[in-house]
């Protein structure tokens, strides 16, 4: 039965990559697929599971994940310990999520010390600098101004940190920990430029200076063309008011733009001329190339894909056929392909893309592959409609400084030994 | 009016339904000058909206003692289960071991004593005195080398100290 299939079904690519349409064509039967009935029962109740045979649970005001999903959790990055426990990250554990939307509580989370408790009732939004009417806007009049909708991806420019500059060899985690602070949802708030033509811009404008009400007072200059432009106060996420860990009651949202910049509990906002030049935009979020020198304001998130199945931290489950599937997405506009290579970056294949590239937004990429037992290293590449293309490790790591770990948007592969252990592998 | 226009933007990228709006609901308050002033704590490269005050490391000492020796350690140099080294590193940009701290690395005074006044200590951030800012962040310059510990600074003299990787950046955004 097996070798009926694979004989119907295209070689795409070298080692077993197959038709991106392979899952679709008449015909085929995998093995397994049609052995799923039961057999006949004397009653009714004999061949049903116990839960079919008594009540469920009641009802509840706020639904709550599987008890047999509870491993699905964000997995925490807190580099001073005890010290800080609210300084650092958690990451989305992309190894157990499909589609292009993060679920709320799985969103990745930086702060810089902690997450603030505030009162919606005592907060509000000032606007100030170089503007004809400094403005105070509170949370409850803010939530009657129009509001805009768009699915969009927000990444930390440390996502990749793993595979930078870091550490001399490739190191074994999960695909969360290596691309992890990248999350998707679907953002709706108040157009930014709304608010700054009611407070009018004034000449010589040319920047923000966007401050959050978190405990460090989380500061960076953001151009004012980027304002207004398809900037955003979001004020619900995925459909619900935006978590306290994703800035509740508001936090700034610039499609494209690296996730510092988006600032959380969103307080402040002050037009000037020149950049402040932050703590988080200068010894922080700057680039430090090979020659020494540092490059500021590398604020788009490049061209980037990553393959989340296989992947760490799971085992092949024995030879035969597994979806290779991943993420792919770009700062810059709309991912228009994404290939996919099963031997190393020897041969590839273009990979079905989940749905119509929108800018800024991620697309779920997906290969049909027969794994035949065989030593394997995984790929992806993406490319989007501005003309870029995901580079190679390699070239990306000699760009920059050693240690440098921001901005990594370089291709991740993903060896498989015939024992089935998956391994992050630099090539 | 120019925000309708933008709104309309935004609506037709992110594919929502369009509709004409005669600019905003105008719902925001004025803002005076003296709510102003006691928010507006950033800090720019050049110095401006820096506080009346002063300090030099000679008082400095004391200031790191109290409010930041439990995190940063002795000599503020860092160490295993402290926070970031803050001096140190100076000429280390270009090695294969860069150590990028506050005077290695970073390209204005002005953005330290920002940053301490605003965020720092991280368990009681915005408790210290803006002379305390002033004089610890001479401190913090003076162990690494940037300046003599007799050196006052105030909003006159921290914008003119002259960081040793000032001329190590470039920014790379289209329309600075």
């Amino acid at each position: 039965m097996k070798s009926t299939t694979e004989n119907k079904l295209e070689k795409v690519a070298g080692n077993g990559l197959l038709g991106r349409r392979a899952f679709f064509q008449k015909g085929i039967v995998w093995l397994g697929a049609s052995a799923a009935g039961v057999s006949m029962a004397a009653t009714t109740g004999d061949a049903a599971p116990p839960w079919m045979k008594t009540p469920g649970a009641p009802l509840r005001g706020y639904g709550q994940p599987s008890p047999h999903t509870e491993a699905t959790q964000r997995q925490l990055l807190q580099p001073y310990g005890t010290m800080a426990p609210g300084s650092g990250a958690s990451v989305t554990p992309l190894q157990d999520l499909n589609g292009i939307i993060t679920p709320n509580g799985l969103h990745f989370e930086r702060s810089h010390n902690g997450v603030p408790a505030i009162d919606p009732e005592q907060h509000e939004l000032f606007i100030h600098g170089l503007v004809g009417q400094p403005l105070k806007i509170s949370y409850n009049d803010l939530l009657r101004y129009p509001t805009v909708t768009r699915t969009c991806f927000i990444e930390c420019s440390g996502n990749g940190l793993f595979n930078a500059n870091l550490a001399d060899e490739p190191m074994q985690m999960p695909v969360g920990h290596l691309h992890g602070l990248m999350s998707t949802s679907e953002w709706t708030g108040v157009p930014l430029s709304l608010l700054l033509d009611e407070a009018g811009i004034e000449a010589g404008a040319a920047w923000l200076l966007a401050e959050g009400a978190d405990p460090v007072a989380m500061s960076r200059s953001i151009p004012v063309s980027k304002a207004m432009d398809d900037a955003m106060i979001a004020l619900y996420q995925n459909g619900e008011p935006v978590r306290p860990e994703q800035g509740y009651p508001m936090r700034l949202l610039l499609p494209g733009f690296e996730g510092n910049m988006q600032v959380k509990w969103l307080r402040r906002i002050k037009v000037t001329d020149r950049p402040t030049y932050t703590k988080d935009e200068t010894s922080k979020y700057s680039d430090h190339l090979a020659d020494g020198s540092s490059n500021l304001f590398s604020f788009t998130m490049g061209v980037k894909s990553a393959i989340t199945r296989p992947a760490l931290p799971y085992r092949m489950q024995g030879k035969g056929f597994y979806e290779i599937t991943g993420l792919a997405w770009s700062g810059h506009g709309a991912v228009t392909r994404v290939e996919v290579s099963a031997d190393g970056g020897t041969s590839w294949a273009d990979a079905e893309l989940s749905s119509p590239a929108l800018s800024m937004s991620p697309v779920r990429f997906r290969s049909p592959w027969q794994w035949d037992g065989s030593p394997s290293v995984l790929m992806s590449r993406a490319h989007d409609n501005k003309g870029n293309v995901q580079m190679s490790r390699a070239d990306w790591s000699v760009k920059y400084a050693a240690g440098h770990l921001y901005h990594n948007n370089s291709i991740q592969a993903w060896a498989i030994a015939t024992d089935g252990e998956i391994k992050n592998v630099w090539s | 009016m120019f925000g309708v226009k933008r709104l309309l933007v935004i609506a037709c990228f992110s594919a929502t339904s369009v509709y004409a709006l005669d600019g905003s609901p105008g719902l925001g308050q004025a803002l005076d000058s003296a709510e102003i002033t006691g928010i507006d704590i950033s800090i720019d490269a050049t110095g401006r909206n820096l506080p009346v005050g002063s300090g030099t490391a000679l008082q400095g000492a004391s200031v790191y003692e109290a409010k930041c020796l439990a995190c940063h350690g002795a000599g503020a140099v860092g160490g295993e289960n402290l926070a970031d080294p803050l001096v140190g590193g100076i000429g280390t940009l270009t090695t294969d071991k860069p150590l990028k701290t506050v005077v290695s690395y970073w390209p204005y005074a002005t953005t330290l004593f920002d940053y301490v006044r605003r965020a720092m200590p991280l368990n009681a951030p915005m408790s210290l005195a803006d002379d305390e800012v002033y004089a610890v962040s001479a401190y913090l310059l003076f162990l690494g080398g940037v300046i003599e510990e007799s050196h006052e600074l105030n909003a006159e003299t921290l914008p003119q100290v002259k960081m040793p990787n000032r001329d190590g950046f470039q920014s790379v955004w289209a329309d600075r």
